[in-house]
């Protein structure tokens, strides 16, 4: 693995290029990509050009009509997304976005300026779709698809996290998400994905989750948290897996299952629903919230996201919650009901507790469980002591997805000032629809690309940094289990003594519930504000 | 979800606005102007000669007349020295209008017709016509 | 090299003008035939590239979200940043057409002493804006050569717009400042290194042909006087069909007859289409309503999915072992 220049030098950043973009040679420089897809996991999802290859080799085994097979892809996808064709057609190059994006704020790479990850793709619709490319060449900023540029494509369509902040401070809204989306399917067509993202994907395709845990490891993962939730609450709780007749099935980012932090969210919303005696279960086939086929294909994300919808049907529930994640929300809230819908076998969510409506759920079904929660602590229906979080200064991170794919702001940050004393909000440049990413979204989480992720999470962290230094904040909260992976390693490059946290565990270390023992620690087993220890 | 109406609707008032010059003008006449020298001081004269050149009248008359004011407001010099080396006193009302005293059928012939609003008369009181 | 292109383009078509006109004595092409074909190819380039883009389709729901979204009653909506329904995204489209409403939110950052800071960074949608409106108001003043009685709005628009009464004729303020909205424009794109070297000849080529009608036109307004009845003529033979190129009009109206011909039969060809795009753009004309109205996609087809059946066949033992329930024994 390569290893990472110290923060110091990693933060000398150069944001003002010497050179026209199309003039830095490109360098595909280990750190700063992920592996390739493997060979097995393309075949699991069925994708063309299954072979074992890597990056870092000259030869990336490309088929032999590789050219037209993009030049073809292309072509369809200007006819079958009016997105696309108009962002190819628009851009003025007024340069709003280009110090938008965290990658070049973190990098200062000219090609990781929105702009021009945009354009490194939109020179080769002009050589080959327009009039005044296919005359003018070069001098309309044409140029021909060679394996270089190919190259060049996948490097830097790996290197966005389809965060959508580029496309908050377009003119015309021209959104670098969706042509990395359309330039990864355009990958994806000559098996040139990374295996961080095929590899969960073809797990969640057999097995039905991320990680790839299978029926019974679920089950034991969970009752894993059961025990450790009675060690610290003295509550005993029996949550159902694949239970017909349900009336809320609750779908969550498998991480939450697999590692700290996110386990202790979901030991939050294990103990919520318990609290709440909410008629819900758990399933191990649509076990995933996530998404990794959305940075795949839009094909690919269907079929992931197919599955929620099928076992809510098998199972027969009347509606869905779903955990807190960042890209699952984006897929739910945009996506699911066109991909998979109409779920008219649902019916529209009502909160069992406070009887509310969920008007703005009323096609999809699907609620999230942080509007759950606040609806819940708007009609006062969960005993809360804040207290217990005061050893927390907390700050809110705004996940990408969330925010600019859904417009969640305040539903969060009420739930958090309900269950802790000690909030402070970051610079407003870098929250709510201003976000920056963790810097590690969009299946870019790996391990052998941590210069890339500590680079684009560097406006993220420095803003992290600001009011740690300033107010003592020692939380970070947050509503995507990525974060919850990403952000740790993150937080202890650049603002050591930050930690992370979901935000339902926070609500759960505050929930008083019915029958419990008088808690020493917290879910992570640490004292209690005032609780010896400290 | 393709949103055709609206397309339509946009393109149709797109071109509807585009091609305003064309329909605004559909059946009127286009009378092209024809500012008359007819009058009795022009008539006397035996060859028909402005201060300046028929052209140069034509294109910089209004830069000509502030000229004229300035010179005569502000410099108190009432003598204009043409081109060929005549010699004119630098006023609206007793030189131009004196020949040209068919207001209506000479300034306000092209005036009109390229939509022209001199504020001369705002201080100067105009001939009256046809006495 | 862009620059260089660019210039030497604009250079050219002025230069092709001259010589058409002043030496070839072409006043009926250039006055006449070229100004119909580059006004065709405006409008045809400017329909075909529209409904292309309107044959493909929206197949998803994309609104790029920048303020609160429709929740409970008591979570304060942003409805303009994030529309509930069609006549907020209307309110939003009006924003951001008519006062560059993301342009607005533009921040400059920079990194100082290992810090980022973000600061406000107006002068784009400033000048973008003076620009715009600028053009908006020269083009519709050109209407009193276009119309036989020139109605009261336009009348009122320009007398607003030489409300200083300098010079002669009287300096219309647009004529300046569109000139310095294009100025500013193109100077940034010059010395800020972050938008020169992502710019093309496809970015200057327009401001410097923008900037060269604007010349010609406050050249031959305040400068090189041309016979403006001739002009008049001109204009009403274009738009009446009966063409009349006069030979006594100086050669600059020429010119500037050309260039803007020159800009109109570029423009469906070019970036300048973002008139038009704006308006289709998804993450901004639609409204953030995607779980409470199902968006339909034209293409959506069936997928291969690995069903539950399949995914029971694969792990029904380790089920039953583990005490969760199996549809099938």
């Amino acid at each position: 693995m390569a290893k990472i220049p110290k923060p110091e030098q990693l933060s000398k950043i150069d944001l003002e290029p010497k050179k026209h973009w199309s003039q830095f040679p490109i360098d595909i420089r280990p750190g700063m990509y992920c592996h390739g897809a493997k060979a097995k996991d393309l075949k699991v999802l069925e994708l063309p050009n299954a072979r074992d290859w890597s990056p870092a080799e000259e030869d990336w085994k490309l088929p032999q009509d590789w050219k037209q097979t993009v030049l073809d892809g292309i072509k369809e996808r200007l006819e079958k997304y009016r997105s696309f064709h108009i962002f190819m057609d628009v851009c003025v190059r007024c340069g709003a976005c280009a110090d938008k994006c965290h990658f070049f704020l973190g990098s200062g790479d000219s090609r990781n300026m929105p702009v021009v990850r945009a354009e490194i793709l939109r020179s080769v619709y002009r050589y080959y779709f327009t009039p005044g490319g296919k005359i003018f060449g070069k001098y309309a900023g044409a140029r021909e698809l060679t394996v270089d540029v190919l190259k060049e494509w996948w490097y830097y369509f790996f290197q966005c996290t389809e965060c959508r902040r580029c496309s908050l401070f377009c003119p015309y809204g021209i959104d670098q998400a969706e042509i990395t989306m359309i330039g990864r399917e355009l990958m994806n067509l000559l098996g040139l994905n990374i295996g961080w993202i095929t590899g969960p994907a073809a797990n969640c395709y057999m097995k039905g989750n991320h990680l790839g845990l299978e029926p019974h490891t679920i089950k034991s993962s969970i009752e894993f948290f059961l025990d450790d939730i009675k060690d610290i609450t003295g509550v005993k709780i029996e949550p159902t897996f694949n239970r017909k007749g349900a009336e809320i099935l609750f779908v969550t980012p498998s991480g939450d299952l697999f590692a700290d932090p996110g386990t202790y969210t979901a030991m939050g919303y294990l103990m919520l629903f318990h609290e709440l005696d909410l008629d819900y279960t758990w399933s191990t086939y649509a076990s995933e919230g996530g998404n990794f086929g959305f940075f795949t294909s839009m094909e690919m994300a269907k079929r992931l996201n197919s599955k929620i919808y099928a076992e809510a049907k098998r199972l027969g529930v009347k509606w869905i919650i779903g955990g807190e994640c960042g890209h699952m929300w984006r897929v739910l809230h945009q996506y699911m009901d066109t991909f998979n819908g109409p779920a008219d076998f649902l019916e529209q969510p009502v909160s069992p507790i406070t009887g509310t409506k969920f008007e703005n759920a009323k096609s999809t079904k699907m609620v999230h469980v942080i509007e759950f929660t606040a609806d819940l602590i708007k009609n006062g229906k969960l005993k809360l002591d804040p207290s217990r979080n005061d050893n927390l200064i907390v700050t809110y991170h705004d996940s990408c997805n969330t925010a600019r794919g859904m417009g969640f702001f305040e539903e969060p940050r009420y739930v958090i000032k309900n269950v802790c004393n000690h909030f402070h909000e970051m610079p407003e440049d870098t929250i709510r629809e201003q976000t920056f990413c963790c810097g590690s979204g969009s299946g870019l989480n790996a391990s052998e690309d941590m210069e890339l992720r500590m680079r684009g999470g560097f406006p993220r962290a420095n803003a992290v940094k600001h009011v740690h230094d300033k107010h003592g904040v020692n939380m970070l909260a947050n509503i995507c289990a990525i974060d919850r992976a990403t952000l740790p390693p993150l937080m202890d490059y650049w603002v050591p003594g930050v930690r992370v946290t979901g935000t339902h565990e926070l609500v759960a270390n505050a929930l008083v519930m019915k029958g419990e023992k008088e808690r020493e620690t917290n879910l992570r087993a640490e004292p209690l504000p005032g609780k010896g220890g400290e | 979800m393709y949103d055709s109406g609206k397309i339509l609707a946009g393109l149709i008032i797109f071109i509807v606005i585009a091609t305003l010059p064309f329909t605004l003008n559909l059946g009127k006449a286009v009378a092209k102007p024809s500012p008359s020298i007819d009058t009795p001081a022009i008539n006397q004269m035996a060859k028909k000669q402005c201060v300046e050149s028929k052209d140069y009248m034509k294109t910089t008359h209004m830069q000509m007349l502030n000229n004229w004011r300035d010179e005569v407001v502000r410099e108190g010099n009432r003598l204009y020295v043409a081109a060929d080396g005549k010699e004119y006193n630098m006023s609206l009302q007793n030189t131009c209008m004196n020949c040209h005293s068919n207001k209506s059928k000479f300034c306000d012939e092209c005036h009109n017709y390229v939509a022209v609003k001199p504020y001369c008369w705002d201080c100067h009181i105009a001939p009256k016509e046809g006495v | 090299m862009g620059i260089a292109f660019s210039f030497a383009a604009v250079i050219a078509l002025i230069g092709l003008a001259f010589i058409g006109v002043k030496g070839l004595n072409l006043h009926f092409l250039f006055g006449a035939i070229v100004p119909y074909a580059a006004f065709l190819a405006f409008i045809g380039g400017f329909v075909y590239k529209v409904v292309k883009w309107g044959r493909s389709p929206v197949p998803f729901h994309i609104p790029t979200t920048g303020g609160q979204g429709y929740s409970f009653p008591w979570i304060k909506q942003n409805k303009l940043d994030s529309p509930p329904t069609t006549i907020w995204v209307i309110g939003r489209m009006l924003l951001e057409v008519l006062l560059f409403r993301s342009l607005f939110r533009n921040t400059k950052s920079e990194l100082k002493h290992g810090k980022l800071v973000y600061g406000s960074e107006k002068l784009l949608w400033l000048f973008g804006l003076i620009f715009h409106w600028s053009f908006l108001i020269v083009l519709v003043r050109h209407f009193r050569f276009f119309m036989v009685s020139v109605p009261l709005p336009i009348k009122i628009m320009e007398a607003l717009d030489s409300f200083f009464q300098v010079g002669v004729p009287l300096v219309y303020l647009t004529d300046l400042t569109l000139i310095l909205g294009v100025t500013y424009l193109f100077i940034r794109r010059v010395i800020m290194p972050q938008i020169r070297f992502i710019s093309i000849a496809a970015d200057y080529f327009p401001l410097l042909l923008i900037f060269a009608i604007g010349t010609t036109g406050i050249l031959m307004r305040y400068f090189i006087r041309v016979d403006i009845v001739g002009v008049k003529q001109v204009a009403m033979g274009l738009v009446s069909f009966q063409p009349v190129a006069p030979g006594s009009i100086g050669v600059i109206f020429y010119i500037h007859l050309f260039l803007v011909s020159a800009l109109f039969a570029y423009f469906p060809f070019s970036k300048l289409m973002h008139l038009g795009g704006v308006f289709m753009s998804p993450t901004r004309n639609l409204a953030n309503n995607s779980r409470m109205v199902r968006h339909i996609n034209p293409w959506n087809y069936p997928v291969h999915v690995h069903t539950y059946q399949e995914y029971e066949d694969d792990f029904r033992e380790k089920m039953k072992q583990a005490g969760l329930p199996v549809e099938k024994e």
